[in-house]
């Protein structure tokens, strides 16, 4: 699903985040992504996102070369790709029903099927009673759980999250890992960037853990590529 | 790749949408009336100004077209001339191609005219004869607006050997031709100029919105929203400006019409007139608010295409 062919980053600043990474995430895999503070894990998601573009290398993402994609393009690569911050990037001029439908929106789906859909993907964050409420009146870790709603209401392939329970309680964090899980579990690929070492091991995923812009371990499972 | 939605009904939703972003987008703008009527109006006398100029010449054209009507050229004959010279001069003169009709003015009917309207009558008394030429008042034909025409005519007229002097009464018809043409000038510099300054008004107001929406514009962006999606609110909304300005202009140059329109009126009766002021009419609203829009969507269009590239998820 994601493979990089040795990737350098270089930010205009000339700081080299990322040097020489090779990886390869399979489909219907779950990782985590571990390492210290400024070690490149928000630049390596922001790679597969399209956000930034790699200085070196090549990423293939579903056997497509992003080195080929344009510009113009690239919306229609992220319509594939679910992605959670943490600072979930929640809008607040706007009810949880319409934050959570924008994706949809965006597709031009019908308008029954945006209700049915968000409705379906409240139900799963289990914010479903708070539909018609300002985000703005929600708990952190509500706001944290619609900003998940809005990541997989158009059921993306694959589900990038970067610090998604950085500012969560213990509990809460493992229950929203409980649901990355169960996303898992329907066959969507997962990719988590992660400081909590505990609730990694607590979970039993493995991680891909970085320093200094480079892979110190790889924690997966090592299988027979099919790309 | 994905699953998407089957054809048909995509087609019908993105019509929908198109449309429930346009209601959106005016309801935003109806979500700040004062800060929304502020913008239309600036747009709106931008508009109205260059329309109220136009008008005016329009209406000093069509005046003026009228009175084209009454130039005459009076030929003073030689005072040795006898009537029946200056009858068969005028039976010549009136198979002429340029000439309507001559009207013939004795000597006496001169006198007779002049005592009635200079006041000098009683002084006339005194005089032995009669010094007054007699003359012919020539009417030209004239087709359209060609003041040369008549001017060669008198220059011909006056060639001929009983005429003293030919005089065209109304040179300053000429005279107003070349400023009406200086003034329609003028008019299409300062409408370029105000059509500038609405491009200008509705591309800074895009800016500001696009401005305070960048939350939403990045967030979108990263949901994968293409351009022509993220850019197709901020259209609306100039195109939006652009209705409501160009119906604040036809609504403003309407109400300066009509109180304007009476005392003119009466002013015209004064002078046993029956001149009425001329409006826009219904095709040249329609124009101006057409106008009015396009400004709008190219303004919003230019703050666009600046301002969005600038704004990436990071
Ligand atoms: N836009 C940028 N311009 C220049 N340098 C950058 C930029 N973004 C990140 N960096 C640098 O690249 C390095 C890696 O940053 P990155 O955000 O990927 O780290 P991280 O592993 O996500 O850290 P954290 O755990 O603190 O979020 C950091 O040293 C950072 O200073
Ligand atoms: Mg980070």
């Amino acid at each position: 699903m994601i493979h990089f062919d040795n990737i350098c980053k270089r930010y205009p600043s000339g700081y080299d985040a990322l040097n020489r990474i090779n990886l390869r995430l399979h489909k219907g895999q779950m990782a985590f992504l571990t390492g210290h503070s400024g070690a490149g894990k928000s630049t390596l998601l922001k790679l597969i996102a399209m956000i930034e573009r790699p200085t070196r290398g090549q990423i293939f993402l579903d056997g497509v070369n992003l080195n080929n994609i344009s510009n113009r393009k690239i919306p229609y690569i992220r319509r594939n790709i679910g992605i959670i911050f943490q600072n979930h990037h929640l809008l607040y001029d706007r009810p949880v029903f319409d934050n959570v439908a924008m994706p949809l929106i965006i597709q031009g789906y019908r308008r029954q099927e945006i209700r049915k859909r968000v409705r379906a993907a409240l139900n799963q964050v289990g914010l479903l009673s708070k539909e018609k409420s300002d985000p703005i009146t929600l708990s952190g870790g509500e706001q944290q759980r619609v900003g998940i709603a809005r990541a997989i209401i158009h059921k993306p392939l694959l589900l990038l999250a970067d610090e998604p329970t950085g500012n969560l309680d213990p509990e809460l964090s493992l229950e929203i890992m409980q649901l990355f899980a169960r996303f898992n579990q329907v066959g969507t690929t997962v990719l988590i960037a992660s400081h909590d070492l505990d609730l990694i091991k607590h979970t039993g995923f493995p991680s891909i853990s970085l320093q200094d812009g480079q892979v110190a371990h790889n924690g997966l499972p090592f299988t027979v590529s099919n790309n | 790749m994905r699953n998407n939605p089957r054809k048909k009904s995509r087609l019908r939703s993105y019509f929908s949408h198109h449309l429930r972003t346009a209601l959106a987008s005016l309801g935003r703008l109806y979500a700040q009336p004062a800060a929304t009527l502020m913008t239309a109006a600036v747009i709106a006398i931008a508009l109205a100004l260059p329309v109220g100029l136009y008008i005016a010449l329009d209406n000093v054209a069509k005046l003026s077209s009228d009175w084209d009507g009454s130039t005459q050229i009076s030929l003073f004959l030689h005072t040795h001339v006898k009537n029946s010279d200056a009858q068969k001069l005028m039976n010549q003169l009136q198979t002429h191609k340029q000439i309507k009709k001559i009207d013939f003015i004795s000597k006496e009917q001169g006198l007779k005219q002049f005592r009635e309207t200079s006041g000098f009558g009683d002084a006339l008394k005194y005089l032995d004869s009669n010094p007054l030429p007699i003359v012919l008042v020539v009417h030209p034909k004239i087709t359209g607006n060609k003041a040369d025409a008549t001017t060669l005519l008198v220059k011909e007229l006056g060639k001929n050997k009983l005429v003293e002097l030919a005089q065209l009464d109304v040179q300053w018809v000429k005279r107003l031709y070349t400023l009406l043409e200086i003034a329609n000038r003028s008019i299409w510099v300062v409408s370029t100029m105000l059509a500038i300054a609405v491009l200008l008004i509705i591309g800074n107001t895009i800016r500001l919105d696009i401005q305070n929406r960048r939350e939403e514009i990045e967030v979108s962006k990263l949901i994968g929203a293409s351009d022509a999606f993220i850019r197709r609110p901020f259209l609306y909304t100039g195109l939006w400006y652009g209705v409501i300005g160009g119906l604040l202009a036809t609504i403003v140059t309407l109400v300066s019409l009509a109180l304007v329109e009476n005392p003119i009126h009466k002013l015209a009766l004064l002078y046993s007139s029956d001149f009425r002021l001329h409006g826009l009419g219904f095709v040249k609203t329609l124009l101006l608010i057409l106008i009015s829009c396009s400004l709008g969507l190219i303004g919003s269009w230019i703050a666009v295409s600046r301002h969005l590239k600038e704004i990436e998820p990071s």
